[in-house]
Order: structure tokens, then sequence, then C-alpha cells
């Protein structure tokens, strides 16, 4: 385990000091609406990095990777997330959770302990910098279902994750899980991406993947939950873009028990990935046909006819699932990254290799920074699904 | 001059200077107001018998002629309006129902012209429709199902029934008998030009239509009329008829003088016969009956075709949508109270039934809250007038809309009102053969034709403005639209915010 995760004592005073400030700044003061009691488009940056042998890399790496790509940014939102970071606790669901205040969270780990074993919780050990103000209280847990409930519920054990996720964050004032996948972690903030890197001391994580996020909000979220990656599970989107499908998307979705608690994008992407490959059993590549599906006028042309029926098939039966609009996606998965333009390509995304890593970004100069001799750099074409997987062997 | 007297509603003004006594009114008008007096010389006119349909103005070749309302009215009365008492006349004198045609004139509110709909601004983009692929392709039928894989994890693609439309609007159901031959041939051919459906209605299918039968709704209403195995597997889907917007809980009637020739030989009833449909259907007085019917027509038809279940929209419409969701129903067909018809009762058609704008609203909302939205695809009538009530219609949350008076008004009709009485100047709602031959089917179906065409543009233009390619993306995205001087109550139903907010 990398050295950052250590118990971190005597911090237990920031809990009602700070919770003071967040609790004034996000609920108190003005009229203003928060995020998820109202819906803000966003323009953004994103970067990725994965090393398909597995092969460690910083997450300090990824956090430099936005620096040149600062004015896409707003210093209203930036995160990360990565993938193996956790390797001593990767068989427990790791829970990273914002809090209000200290009694929220006490109540929400009585919630907890009623549903799972907690194996580990901890502080998340932050650096105090000006940049980055009014934090919340960000607590992690490691954590096991309790396979009785589990049984009782007659659900796999993922849907009971999920939905004591959704429940938390639907229905728990002031607590809110931002990520909750096995053996990775997402950390997210108000501020520049580079110096929400230096926030959460991401160069003390390695992870074989690593995907961020720098947001331009065109109007203030108001408080941390609202910024990317957002997470369900393992499942973790970071996204470029605005879509025009959102409510057509959202309405659909959450008649599948999804809640869109913070009306963005990213969210309801997530959500649908989700329920695509995870409900579903679609592949990626398939998941990938249903939101940014082929022009009827491509599928007609097609010659391969099991691809045309193939194609024909998903567009009726997820009409609701497509998703239009600019966006440009990297999802990051146990065990690998896709990456996905929207059809038309209204937002830039550039694919880029050396030895064993691809990189992923919205602009070159982000993939420069993480290596300045990256080959074979690449436009991928709009609905055009990147997905890059740890090579076959490959033990995390 | 008797008790019942009342200065005609309309009056013919004909320039004398401008008549050159063709007498082109004369032979046009089937109504009879135009009159050639040899003594004088000149035209008369017979206004009372008039009813607006301006097909004399239309024909007129010196521009001589033009209808316009009388000034000659009773003593004015807010409550007591002029219609108000003439209908009182004429029942006092009849002791009869008084009978209307299309739709609701009522100064109701249409919700339509309360929501506006959004576009991209520099977030976003907008899209070009004339630049970039802009899809208005449309499936109705059902979506609920799980894919499944062979052995070797391809899916297997099968899909329940679906209709697949080139663009979000069908014709609506209008009988062969309620309209004419010509009316029929015109809109058969329309929509296999357009690539999508037109409905039999209520009369059975003229045997000389068979041909447009993939681009055929057969219906089958609670009179049965013309129903056969042959009808049922000459369509390309099959629409069960529970109710009309313009007459909700009532049957049909068309009366004998209309049953002639080929009206009486495609709707199996014998000549000068009345066609009654009875207000339900006998064999369905429950939910569970209907699912019956459904599937019995599935069986006919081997479940190749999907089954369509039209109701009137009435108050407690979101729980009967349910109920037919449930019921093996492919797709819902709602019909809101501004709806057409070829004649109901004036009453029933002015005061029964609630707005499709609601109604739409509530049912997709009430079955993505029982989450079966995906059992059913939702079709919405009841005035669709444009294309920006479709663009609106969808974003509420239908996946295509039946468009039927907007369609007439293509083929000629002046709106009149008049339909009841067979004596349509313009070639529709009849079935005189000199009256009927006025509708040109070439012409009739190339102006069906150009009204899609153009509305499809149109409904591409707000598509792209709003950076949607896909008609799909617009479906039930409600954030498009916004209210506009509309209640709390009002939005809560519509299920969208005010503009502004």
């Amino acid at each position: 385990m990398s050295k950052g995760v250590h118990f971190v004592t005597g911090k237990l005073w920031r809990d009602e000091c700070l919770c003071f400030f967040y609790f004034q700044n996000g609920k108190g003061e003005s009229k203003m609406k928060k995020e998820g009691q109202v819906r803000i488009p966003s323009g953004c940056a994103i970067a990725a990095v994965i090393s398909t042998e597995g092969k460690k890399i910083s997450g300090g790496l990824v956090a430099e990777a936005m620096r040149p790509m600062h004015d896409r940014s707003n210093g209203l939102g930036g995160g990360f997330a990565g993938y193996g970071i956790y390797p001593d606790y990767k068989e427990f669901y790791a829970l990273h959770m914002f809090f209000d205040e200290r009694a929220t969270r006490k109540d929400c780990e009585a919630f907890l302990k009623e549903r799972f074993e907690v194996v580990h919780a901890e502080v998340i050990p932050t650096r105090k910098i000006p940049a980055i103000t009014d934090e919340p209280i960000i607590w992690r847990y490691f954590v096991a279902p309790l396979q009785s409930k589990v049984a009782a519920m007659q659900v796999e054990e993922e849907e009971y994750v999920v939905r004591a996720v959704t429940r938390i964050n639907t229905e728990m004032n002031g607590a809110y899980v931002f990520s909750s996948g096995k053996n990775m972690g997402t950390f997210k903030a108000v501020g520049f991406p580079e110096d929400v890197g230096i926030f959460y001391r991401l160069e003390e994580y390695e992870g074989y993947s690593w995907t961020a996020h720098g947001r331009y909000p065109t109007n203030t979220p108001g408080w941390w939950g609202g910024a990317h990656p957002f997470t369900l599970l393992d499942f973790s989107i970071v996204h470029n873009g605005e879509i025009s499908s959102y409510d057509a998307n959202r309405r659909y979705i959450e008649m599948f028990g999804y809640k869109c608690n913070l009306q963005t994008d990213t969210e309801v992407i997530t959500y649908i990935l989700d329920y695509l490959i995870r409900v579903q059993h679609l592949t990626l590549e398939e998941a990938a046909s249903v939101i940014a599906a082929p022009f009827w006028s491509t599928i007609d042309r097609k010659t391969d006819l099991n691809d045309k029926e193939k194609h024909i098939y998903l567009r009726t039966l997820y009409p609701s699932l497509l998703i239009t609009g600019p966006f440009s996606i990297v999802m990051g998965f146990n065990g690998g990254l896709m990456a996905l333009n929207d059809r038309l390509k209204l937002r830039s995304m550039v694919v880029g290799e050396k030895d064993d890593k691809v990189f992923i970004a919205s602009e070159e100069a982000a993939i420069r920074t993480m290596e300045p001799d990256a080959e074979n750099i690449w436009a991928p074409s709009g609905g055009e699904p990147v997905v890059v997987r740890l090579k076959e062997g490959v033990q995390i | 001059m008797s008790i019942d007297f009342l200065y005609p509603e309309f009056e013919v003004v004909r320039n004398m200077d401008r008549c050159i006594t063709c007498r082109v009114c004369e032979r046009q008008c089937a109504n009879e107001v135009h009159a050639y007096n040899e003594r004088l010389d000149k035209m008369v006119s017979d206004e009372s018998k008039c009813v607006n349909c301006q097909r004399c103005v239309s024909l007129c070749p010196t521009r001589a002629l033009k209808i316009v309302k009388s000034d000659c009215k009773l003593r004015e009365n807010a409550n007591w309006q002029n219609d108000g008492i003439r209908e009182i006349y004429k029942q006092a004198n009849s002791g009869g129902v008084l009978l209307s045609s299309m739709g609701n004139p009522k100064e109701l509110p249409v919700y339509w012209d309360r929501m506006l709909i959004n576009a991209s601004q520099v977030t976003n983009p907008s899209i070009d429709p004339l630049r970039e692929p802009m899809e208005t392709r449309v499936f109705l039928g059902k979506k609920n199902v799980k894919p499944e894989r062979d052995e070797s994890g391809n899916l297997i693609c099968k899909v329940p029934p679906q209709l697949e439309l080139d663009l979000p609007v069908m014709f609506s159901a209008m009988s062969y008998g309620s309209i004419s031959y010509n009316a029929h041939a015109s809109l058969a051919r329309a929509a296999t030009e357009m690539g999508t459906y037109y409905n039999t209605g209520e009369g059975g299918l003229h045997e000389d239509f068979y041909q447009y039968g993939p681009n055929t709704i057969v219906q089958v209403a609670s009179g049965r009329f013309g129903v056969h195995e042959e009808y049922l597997a000459a369509g390309a889907a099959i629409e069960i008829k529970i109710g009309q917007g313009a007459k909700p809980g009532i049957g049909g009637h068309l009366p004998g003088s209309k049953i002639v020739g080929d009206v009486s030989r495609t709707r199996m009833i014998p000549e000068g016969s009345d066609a009654i449909s009875p207000a339900p259907h006998h064999d369905i007085y429950s939910i569970e009956d209907l699912r019956q019917l459904v599937y019995s027509l599935k069986e006919a038809t081997e479940y190749k075709k999907p089954v369509i279940v039209k109701v009137a929209a009435v108050h407690n419409i979101a729980a009967i949508a349910s109920g037919i969701a449930r019921s093996g129903a492919d797709i819902i067909a709602i019909d809101g109270i501004r709806g057409g018809t070829g004649a109901a009762p004036t009453r029933i058609r002015d005061n029964v039934g609630i707005p499709i704008e609601l109604a739409l609203a509530a049912v997709d909302q009430r079955l993505r809250d029982e989450r079966i939205r995906n059992n059913v695809s939702l079709v919405v009538g009841g005035s669709i007038r444009s294309a920006a009530d479709i663009v609106k219609a969808i974003a509420l949350g239908a996946d295509a809309c039946y468009i039927a008076t907007g369609a007439l008004l293509a083929l000629g009709c002046h709106l009149c009102r008049t339909c009841q009485t067979g004596k349509c100047n313009w070639g529709i709602a009849t079935q005189r053969p000199e009256l009927v031959k006025r509708l040109n089917p070439d012409i009739g179906s190339r102006r069906l034709i150009n009204l899609l065409t153009a509305w499809k543009h149109e409904i591409k233009e707000m598509m792209g403005g709003m950076g949607i390619n896909s008609i799909e993306a617009l479906r039930g995205n409600r954030l498009m639209l916004r209210g506009v001087g509309l209640t709390e109550k009002e939005l809560e139903i519509l299920g969208i915010s005010h503009a502004g907010e």
C-alpha cells in the first residue's frame, strides 16, 4: 500500500471546524441552488493513462497532465480515478465519502455497519493548500457486504452495494458516496485539477490506470459532489461535453432504479453504461453502439449483414439511451479503459501510445506532458470506441 | 317567418361589377346556395344554405365572391351567446341531439401554444441539418426484451414486431364511408411514399387498397365492420379502437345514405342500412377482456403485427394507459378532446374528455413511474397542427403523432364543420360521385407528401437547434420545453419548468 493511506491521527478536529465552513457555504447563505437541485452545463478537459502490463503509475503523472489544459477548466471542479491503488484491500469495496458534519458521519457509519462489515475506516489524507478551500469531511471505508443481508435481499452482491450507495446519496442529507469500487478510488474537489491532485496527495498513490478531469461549469456547483469523475462500483466516468439528450436519457434510466441526484451528464452516462454492461450484459463495444449509435444511413449501407442486424437490433431496443450532443468520455473499470466520442465528434479527443502505455486526452499537449515521446497519436472517429484492457494474464 | 327563424350565419357577398355569370359557383355548390336567375340575368344566393366551405370563393374566376359572417345578431349577452340560443331553437324545434363535425371549436386552452422549445447557445453546438445527418426514424412497438446470446456469444437479434416510421407522424383513422375513396387513395399513397402509415378507420379496407397494406393500419372497432382474416393480414398493424377524442364513451353512426356501393361491400353490411358502432365493444367489458381481444388478434396474425389500442383522453387516462400497457398491446394511441370527427353529438364533442397535452404528460410519467414505459409506444393525436406541435409532443414523451384534420386540410378541407351532411364540396367527406371526383388522388397525395416533407424539414431544423440529431434523443426530453403563462399545477402535470427557471 502506498504510504499516503496510513491512518492519519489527530485530524478529528477538522470534522467540527471545517464542517462549519462547509455548512455555511453550501447551504446557509444564499438562495442559489446547489448541484442536484439545478442542472449545470459544463465544458471540460479529460486525460487518462493505462499500463497494459499492469505497471504502477504515480497519480502525480496524470495530475501534471492536466496542467497544460488549464484553460479548459475554470477552477470549479477537478478529479481523478485510480485503478489498482488499494492492493491491500482489493477484496473490499472502497467507499469514499463526503460528510457535511460529524453527526452525519456518525449516522452514516451506523447505516453502513448494519449492512457491511467495515474492515477499515480512515480520513483520506489531504494537504492544506490555498487553492482548495471549504473542504467537507472526507473519509474512506473498506467494506464487505453482510452476506446474510445480501441473501435476504435476493440480489447479487454488486446490486446490493449499488442500492446502499443510491440510498445514502438520495436519502441521507449531508452524506455522499463518491467512489464505491474495489481496488480503485476517486478523488475530487472544487478547484483546478492540478491543485486537486496536490490536495489529495495523488503522487503518493500508484495504480496501473488513471483518469482525470477538469471542469468548466457554467454555474457555481456549490459543493464537491458535482466534480468528476462520477463513479458507480468500479465504473468511473470522466466526460467533456454537454449532452442534448440529457432528460430523455435521465427519464429512461430512472425507470431502472437509478436516481440522478446530481443532474449531470456524467452521472447519467455512468448509469447508462452500468445498466447496459452490468444489468443487460452488453459488451463494451455493444454499449458504445447504443450510446453513440451509428447513423441509420451508415447502418443501411453496411454489407456485413450480421453487423447490420446487430445495429438495427440495438437501436430498436435502446432508442432512449442514444446520447446526442457533444461528448468525449473515458470510462475506467477494473482491468481497462474505454474512450468514446459522440457520433459527430463534437469534442476533441486524441489517443497516443508508448511501450506498454496508452494515453487518452482532450489535447495532445496533455499526452506529451505524460510522455514526450508518445507515438501513434491519432484522433478516434465519432462513435468509435477505443477499448484498452490489461494484457491477458496480468494480475493486479 | 317562424319562431325558429334566425338570420343566416353567413352572407354571400357578390361583387356584381366582377361577376360574369359564368355559373361556376352554382355548379360547385352542393348545398345549392347559388342559382342563376334568367329574368334578371344574374346570379342570386340563398345564404341560409351556406356552410362557408369557401368552394365558390376559391373557384370564382373573377374573385367576385366572398363569404362573411353575418352581423345580424341577437342582442349581445355574455352568458347567452348566439350559438347557445341558436342551438336551443333547433332543439326546441326538433327534439333531437345536436350533431357536429370536426374538432372542438371552443376556446379550451391549447397547451402546445403555452410551451416553448429550447435551442443551443455556446455551451453546446446547434447542428445544421443541411450539413449533418438528422434522424427522424422511429420504431413503434415493445422494447421490453432482455438481450440473449447464442452459444458463440452473439446477440440473438429478435425484437417484438415493430412499425418503422421515417418520421414520427402517421395519418389517423378516418373510415372509408366517412371520407371518400379518393381521400383514402391520397392518404394511402402519401403514407407509402413517405415511409409512414395511414389508418383505415372502422370501415374496412377497399379491395383496391390492399396493395398499400405494408403502410396501412387496419382498425377493429366496436362495429367490426369489414373485419375478416385477409383484412387483418393485409395491414402492417392492427388498431383496436376503444374511443375517439371527439366522442369519448360513444360509438359511431354512419347514416344509411352513405352506405352505398363499395362502402356497403367494404363494410360488409347491406346498402342503405345505418352503420351503428356500439358504444363499448361488446366483448370488452373490462381490462381483462381487452387482453383477450389483443391476443385473439395476435393469434390471428401469428404474432407478426403490433397491436395498437386507441383510447380517448379521459380523466383517468394514466391508470387506463397503465392497464393497456399490461394488456399485451404494443402501442397505445391517445386521442385528445380537440380531435376531429365526421359526426359527433355536439355536447359530447365539446365537453367530454381532456386535452391531449395533459393526457400525454400524465401517461408518459405514469408509465415511467410504474417502469413499464418500455412495454409500449405512445402515439398521440387530437389536434396536432404543425411541426412545432410534433416536436413538443415528442419532447413530452410521445413516440409519434397521429394527424387527421391537418391531412384533410392539405387535401382541401376548409374546416366548415359540416361533414355530417355528406355534401362536402371538396370531395373529402362525401360519397356522391360528382363530388368525390373533385379530389384528384394524384394531386391529393402530392399535397400530403409536400406537407409531411415540409414538416420533416421543420422538425429537423428545431432538433438541430437543440443540438439533437436523432428524434430518439428528443423523446421525453422535457428539459427542452418551458411553459409560459401556466399555473404551478399545469407545470407539474406537464412535468416542465416555467420559462426563466
